[in-house]
C-alpha cells in the first residue's frame, strides 16, 4: 500500500512541484540580489549616501545583509513560510495584506475570462471541425488567427478609446468597485477586460477543440456508434465532446494559469487593482520586496493551477486514473 | 536539380570496410547499392520513397505551396522591405525629428500615416519601430533556440543527472507566466535593447528544451546512433553529426512560431514601459502613447497597431506553412 502511494504518479507530481517551487524561490532570491542597490539604499534613497560607514554597517546587520548569502536565503524562505512576505512602505501595508486585496480581483477576472472563452472557443472549434476545409472552417480559423495575432493591449486600448469616445460613460473610469460592495458596477467593470482577454484565450481553446474533435472523429468507436444508429447529436455530445474534454481541460488550465500573471497588461489598461498591477506598481515605485514576493505568489499559484489541472484530468479521463 | 539515386542533399556513404555507418536514419535507403547505377534521366522517379525532411530550396517551395505559408511569406517579406528601407534611411523622414508646425496632422501625401503630437512622422516611426521590435525578437529567439536546443539535446542524450538538472531548470522557468518573467527580468537589468532581448530569450528557452529533448530520447535509441556509438565516436560527434541534423525541422518550426510570440512579448513590455527605452520608437510604446490621443488622432494608434498585427499574422501563417512543409504528420495539429 505504502509503496503504491510512494510510486503513484500523483505523489511524483507533488514532489516535482515542490522541487519546482524551491527552484522558483531560488530564482526570485537571485533576482532580488541582482538588483543594483540593497535594502538600505531602497529605504533611504539618495540620503543613503549620507550615512556614515558605522550607521550603514548597523543597518546592514539589522537587515541581515552581513550574513552569508545562504543564511540570508534560508531566513528569507523561513519568513515566507510564516507569512512574512515583506512590507510596502508606500501603501503602509504588508505584502500579504496587499495580496489579499488584489488576488481576488485577478482570480475573478480570470474566471470570467475562462468562462467567456470556453463559451466562444469550444462551439467554434466544433463548428470548424464539423466540416474541415469548408467555408465555416475557414471562418473559424480566421477568428482563431485573429485571436492569436491581435495582442490584448492593442485590443484593450482600442476598446477603451472607443468606449471613452462614443459611449459617453466608462465604467472603468470610476473607482474600482469590489464584487462584495457593488456587484453590478463590479461586473460592468469586469466585462470589457474579460471580453478582451477571452478573445485571445478562445483562440488556442478553439484550435485545441478542433484538433481533438477531428482526431476523435476518425476513431473506430465513432464509426461503430454511427453504424449502430446512435443519433448524431448524441455522438457529438456524448462520444466526441466527452473525449475531447481531456485536451481542452489541459489547455484551459494552462491558460488560466497564464491569466493569473498575464492579465498584467489588461489590468493596467482597465485600471483593475489586480495582482499583475501590484507587480507593475511595485516596479514603478522601486519597491522590490513587493515585486519579488508578488512574483513568487503568482508563480506558486501557477504551479498549483497546473497541478490541479493534472488532477482534474484524472477525474475526467478514467484511463489516466488507472495508472 | 540533379537527381541521382542516392539523393543530392546528403549522399549516404556506402559502408566502408572500417565499419563506419551512414549518418542518417533512412531505412528505405539501400545502403549497399551494388551493381551499375542507372544514368540520371529527367524522368527517373525520385530516389525510392525518400522522406524529405530537410529545409532548403525544396522546403521553400513547399511553404509556397500552402496558401497560408505563401501569404505569410509575402507579408513578412513586405515588412522586411519596410525594415530595410527604414534602416538604410530611404524614407523621407527621420523617426525622431520633431516638427512643431505639423503636430497631429492626419495622413497626407507628405506624411503617409500622419504625424504624432511632437510632429514626428508616424510612418517613419512605425518603420523604425518594426526594426527595433524585429531586432529584439530575432536576437531573443536566436539566443533561446541556440541555448535551448543544445540544452535539450544534452538532456536527452546524456540523461541521468544532466537531464534532471536541465529539466529542473525548465520546470522552474515554466512556473512563471511568460510575460511576468520577462517583466521581472527586464526590471532587474539596466534597460537597453539587448537586456530586453535577453529577458525575452530566457522566457522562450525552456520551450526549445522541451521540444528537442523528447525527440532526442527516441533518436538516441535508433540503430544508426547506437552504431555510431559502437564505432567509437565520441558523444559530441554523435550529437552534432547524427542527432542535431535530425532536429532541424522541429527547431525551424519552433523558431518561426516563437518569433511571433517574441514580437508580442516585446510589444507588451514596451507598452508597459519596460521594453525598448525611449526615444527609440517601438510599436508597443507608440500604442501606449496613442491611447489618450485615439479620439482626436486615431491614426497614431491604428498605424502601429495594424503593422504589428500584420507582422504577427504573417509570422503565424509562415509558421503554419513551415510546419506543414516540414512535418506532414502534424498538419492537422493545433
Amino acid at each position: 500500500m505504502l509503496t503504491r502511494i510512494v510510486h503513484s504518479s500523483i505523489t511524483r507530481r507533488l514532489v516535482t512541484a515542490l522541487g519546482t517551487l524551491f527552484g522558483v524561490a531560488v530564482l526570485v532570491f537571485i533576482m532580488l540580489r541582482a538588483i543594483p542597490g540593497d535594502q538600505v539604499t531602497a529605504q533611504f534613497g539618495i540620503e543613503s549616501g549620507a550615512l556614515t560607514p558605522a550607521q550603514r554597517a548597523a543597518l546592514e546587520s539589522y537587515y541581515g545583509l552581513d550574513q552569508p548569502l545562504l543564511v540570508q536565503f534560508f531566513s528569507w524562505l523561513g519568513n515566507l513560510f510564516t507569512g512574512n512576505l515583506g512590507f510596502s512602505a508606500r501603501a503602509h501595508l504588508s505584502v500579504a495584506e496587499l495580496t489579499a486585496q488584489s488576488l481576488p480581483v485577478t482570480v475573478e477576472l480570470a474566471v470570467i475570462t475562462i468562462v467567456l472563452s470556453l463559451v466562444l472557443g469550444v462551439p467554434l472549434g466544433m463548428l470548424s471541425a464539423s466540416k474541415p476545409n469548408s467555408a465555416r472552417d475557414g471562418l473559424g480559423q480566421v477568428v482563431a488567427l485573429a485571436g492569436l495575432s491581435i495582442p490584448a493591449f492593442l485590443l484593450g486600448s482600442s476598446v477603451m478609446a472607443w468606449v471613452a469616445t462614443f459611449w459617453g460613460q466608462n465604467p472603468n473610469g470610476q473607482a474600482f468597485a469590489r464584487l462584495t460592495d457593488n456587484p453590478m458596477l463590479n461586473l460592468q467593470q469586469m466585462i470589457l477586460p474579460a471580453g478582451v482577454l477571452a478573445f485571445g484565450i478562445a483562440a488556442p481553446i478553439m484550435r485545441t477543440t478542433r484538433t481533438a474533435v477531428l482526431d476523435i472523429r476518425a476513431k473506430d468507436f465513432i464509426r461503430t456508434a454511427r453504424a449502430k444508429g446512435v443519433p448524431k447529436a448524441r455522438i457529438q455530445m456524448r462520444h466526441i465532446l466527452t473525449n475531447a474534454l481531456v485536451p481542452i481541460t489541459t489547455m484551459t488550465g494552462l491558460q488560466f494559469g497564464y491569466l493569473l500573471g498575464g492579465a498584467i497588461v489588461i489590468e493596467q489598461i482597465f485600471s483593475l487593482p489586480g495582482i499583475g498591477r501590484q507587480v507593475l506598481v511595485g516596479i514603478e515605485q522601486k519597491e522590490y520586496a513587493v515585486v519579488q514576493s508578488t512574483i513568487l505568489i503568482i508563480a506558486v499559484c501557477f504551479v498549483l493551477v497546473n497541478l490541479l489541472t493534472d488532477m482534474l484530468y484524472r477525474v475526467i479521463d478514467p484511463r489516466v486514473r488507472a495508472l | 536539380m540533379t537527381v541521382t539515386p542516392p539523393g543530392p542533399p546528403m549522399p549516404s556513404r556506402p559502408v566502408p570496410a572500417s565499419g563506419a555507418v551512414p549518418s542518417r536514419p533512412m531505412p528505405s535507403q539501400p545502403v549497399s547499392a551494388p551493381g551499375p547505377v542507372p544514368p540520371p534521366t529527367s524522368d527517373t522517379p525520385k530516389a525510392p520513397a525518400k522522406p524529405r525532411r530537410r529545409a532548403g530550396t525544396n522546403g521553400l517551395r513547399q511553404i509556397l505551396r500552402s496558401r497560408a505559408g505563401a501569404a505569410g511569406l509575402v507579408i513578412v517579406a513586405l515588412i522586411g522591405l519596410l525594415c530595410l528601407a527604414s534602416a538604410c534611411g530611404w524614407l523621407p523622414f527621420e523617426p525622431n525629428t520633431q516638427d512643431p508646425l505639423v503636430r497631429l496632422q492626419g495622413p497626407s501625401q507628405t506624411h503617409w500615416f500622419g504625424t504624432d503630437r511632437f510632429g514626428r512622422d508616424v510612418f517613419a516611426r512605425v518603420a523604425a519601430g518594426v526594426v527595433n521590435s524585429s531586432l529584439i525578437a530575432l536576437v531573443a529567439v536566436a539566443f533561446s533556440a541556440l541555448v535551448g536546443t543544445l540544452a535539450g539535446v544534452a538532456a536527452g542524450f546524456f540523461r541521468g543527472a544532466t537531464d534532471a538538472s536541465v529539466s529542473g531548470v525548465t520546470n522552474v522557468l515554466f512556473a512563471f507566466p511568460p510575460l511576468l518573467l520577462a517583466l521581472a527580468l527586464a526590471s532587474v537589468f539596466t534597460r537597453n535593447w539587448f537586456t530586453v532581448a535577453v529577458a525575452i530569450a530566457v522566457v522562450y528557452t525552456p520551450i526549445f528544451i522541451r521540444v528537442t529533448r523528447g525527440p532526442v530520447l527516441s533518436l538516441r535509441e535508433i540503430e544508426f546512433v547506437r552504431a555510431a556509438r559502437a564505432a567509437g565516436r565520441n558523444a559530441f560527434a554523435i550529437m552534432f553529426h547524427h542527432i542535431l541534423p535530425n532536429l532541424t525541422s522541429i527547431v525551424i518550426v519552433q523558431v518561426t512560431l516563437s518569433l511571433s510570440w517574441a514580437v508580442l512579448t516585446e510589444a507588451s513590455l514596451s507598452f508597459l514601459g519596460l521594453g525598448t527605452p525611449p526615444p527609440a520608437p517601438s510599436l508597443g510604446s507608440m500604442i501606449y502613447e496613442a491611447r489618450t490621443l485615439a479620439a482626436i488622432a486615431p491614426w497614431t494608434m491604428i498605424a502601429p497597431g495594424v503593422v504589428m498585427v500584420l507582422l504577427v499574422v504573417g509570422l503565424n501563417l509562415l509558421g503554419d506553412g513551415v510546419r506543414d512543409a516540414l512535418d506532414p504528420q502534424e498538419r492537422t495539429r493545433r
